[in-house]
């Protein structure tokens, strides 16, 4: 899921400056699970708001705020307390909050700061483990990302800054390398190590993305 | 033909220095630092070393080169993605450059702009691939080249690196590359050195091995905290620790480590930061 967190509150102040009333928008999708964007999330955000002496006209949290014209259909359910409102404050992932921007004249302050793709390691414990690299290498690598969990996203082993197995960029983490050359070694297989892997090719993450279904999803 | 891929082809025991080029533009003190050079095969000249901003490594290099020391290039992989890379070498050869250290670099995180995007578009086995192919007329993408470098590519290793199987693999990858001799990190143990030649010399490619003059115990600790892959061990650091004149003790140790080169390896590459007057008694 989409890893993100509250904006430092200085700076959500300074964004809604220039607003009286506003209208909050969750996501029931990531933004819940990480508890950065949820009904508590909203909650909290309210009564913040409510000290800083605004108004909350109404607020909503919808099921996966990245749906486009799902969000769309979400706020018309709210058309009254909405169009009261100045602003639109969004606690969901960059996806989200611009989801919300495309549909609506309003003006829209994002809440969160979007952080990565992340796994859950435990509640509350998140893992950057795939950076959408759009030409994947796992089935090499044994299931471990060299672009992503290698701080250099090197293709072709260790850099010199291993030191005792772990990274040079953080002593808390394990090398990527070293992790993949010791579960080749348990599957008894040479792996991604059998060849010079050649330069990537970066035109496969050309921004912005676009992808469509060939048959159009049916 | 560069005089280190000359002597090292003929079995001359080579001595490298290195040199860093200025943060701003004042090239004076560097050029004099290398005019004082004696008995030098090459200088290496770093490129924004420990991810600190300097000036241009190529550009301090170019004008040592044509002040007539001879250099070995260091080129990073973090701040330059492909095409930049191609560009600087093909520039570096305009300017006689022929010796080249291609490495991944170290993390920005370590540098003085910790906020910087880090590119690592390539790593240093492709950047080696690449520097091959230009070699061989052609760029990444397999346009013909209007003119052709020639270069002596070089490449780094950590003899000391655990797993040493894992590190080793990706020497071998850089020898299949067009890695035509390694220069290596500072080294201060005997037996890993040993350890490491007993798998380099089937290979056949030159070993230089790094050799770091630790001026106090200060450094050593600051070393072992704050630069990757530098490790030194504890029986040094006492040595430091007990030593009346430490600079004393610290190039004892660096001439120590000389005699385990000149005894296992093709080469030395000093690192002197600041006190190549001791280069003599290192070399002594
Ligand atoms: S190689 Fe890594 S970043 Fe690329 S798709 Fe696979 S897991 Fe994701
Ligand atoms: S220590 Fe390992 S994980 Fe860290 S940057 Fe180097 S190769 Fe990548």
């Amino acid at each position: 899921m989409i890893i993100s967190e509250l904006k430092p509150l200085e700076e959500l102040q300074q964004a809604l400056a220039e607003f009286d009333k506003l209208f909050l928008v969750g996501c029931a999708a990531c933004a819940t699970t990480c508890k950065s964007g949820g009904e508590e999330e909203i909650f909290k955000l309210q009564e913040w708001l409510t000290e800083q002496e605004k108004t909350v006209t109404g607020s909503v949290v919808i099921d996966e705020a990245c749906h486009i014209m799902r969000a769309a259909r979400d706020l018309r359910h709210h058309k009254n307390a909405v169009q009261e409102a100045d602003a639109m404050v969004v606690l969901a992932c960059g996806s989200g909050v611009q989801s919300i921007s495309s549909t609506i004249e309003k003006r829209v302050v994002g809440g969160l700061n979007s952080m990565f793709l992340g796994n859950v390691r435990r509640f509350g414990h998140y893992e950057e483990m795939c950076s959408l690299c759009g030409d994947c290498i796992l089935n090499e690598t044994a299931g471990i990302c060299p672009v992503t969990t290698c701080a250099k996203g090197l293709l072709n082993g260790p850099c010199g800054g291993m030191e005792d197995g772990h990274c040079e960029a953080d002593a808390e983490i394990e090398c990527a390398w070293r992790l993949i050359y010791e579960r080749l070694q348990k599957q008894n297989r040479q792996g991604v190590f059998a060849r010079r892997v050649p330069p990537k090719n970066w035109s496969r993450r050309r921004q912005p993305g676009r992808y469509r279904l060939k048959d159009g999803g049916r | 033909m560069s005089h280190l891929s000359t002597q090292l082809a003929s079995g001359q025991f080579v001595v490298t220095a290195e040199i860093a080029p200025p943060k701003g533009t004042n090239l004076a003190p560097a050029l004099a630092e290398a005019a004082k050079f004696e008995g030098i095969t090459a200088v290496n000249v770093t490129d924004n070393q420990g991810a600190n901003m300097r000036l241009s490594s190529l550009a301090l290099a170019a004008q040592l080169q044509q002040a007539g020391t001879e250099t070995v290039l260091q080129l990073t992989c973090r701040d330059r993605n492909r095409m930049a890379l191609q560009s600087d070498l093909l520039g570096a050869a305009a300017f006689g450059i022929e010796n080249l250290l291609l490495l991944s670099g170290d993390h920005s995180k370590f540098g003085d702009h910790p906020d910087a995007r880090p590119v690592f578009d390539l790593d240093s086995v492709q950047l080696l691939d690449m520097t091959a192919g230009l070699m061989a007329g052609f760029d990444m993408v397999g346009k013909p080249l209007d003119g052709v470098p020639n270069f002596f590519p070089g490449a780094a290793v950590n003899p000391a690196a655990e797993p040493f199987e894992l590190m080793f693999q990706k020497v071998s990858k850089k020898i299949d590359s067009g890695a035509r001799f390694f220069q290596t990190q500072s080294i201060f143990d005997r037996d890993a050195l040993e350890r490491f030649m007993a798998a380099m010399i089937p290979l056949n490619v030159p070993v230089v091995a790094g050799v770091l003059l630790i001026r106090n115990a200060k450094m050593a600790r600051f070393l072992n905290d704050n630069i990757p892959g530098v490790k030194v061990p504890k029986v040094l650091l006492d040595r430091f620790d007990r030593a009346v004149d430490p600079l004393a003790e610290g190039v004892a140790i660096a001439r120590e480590t000389v005699g385990w080169a000149r005894e296992l390896c093709q080469g030395v590459h000093l690192m002197t930061l600041g006190h190549e007057d001791k280069i003599p008694a290192i070399l002594a």
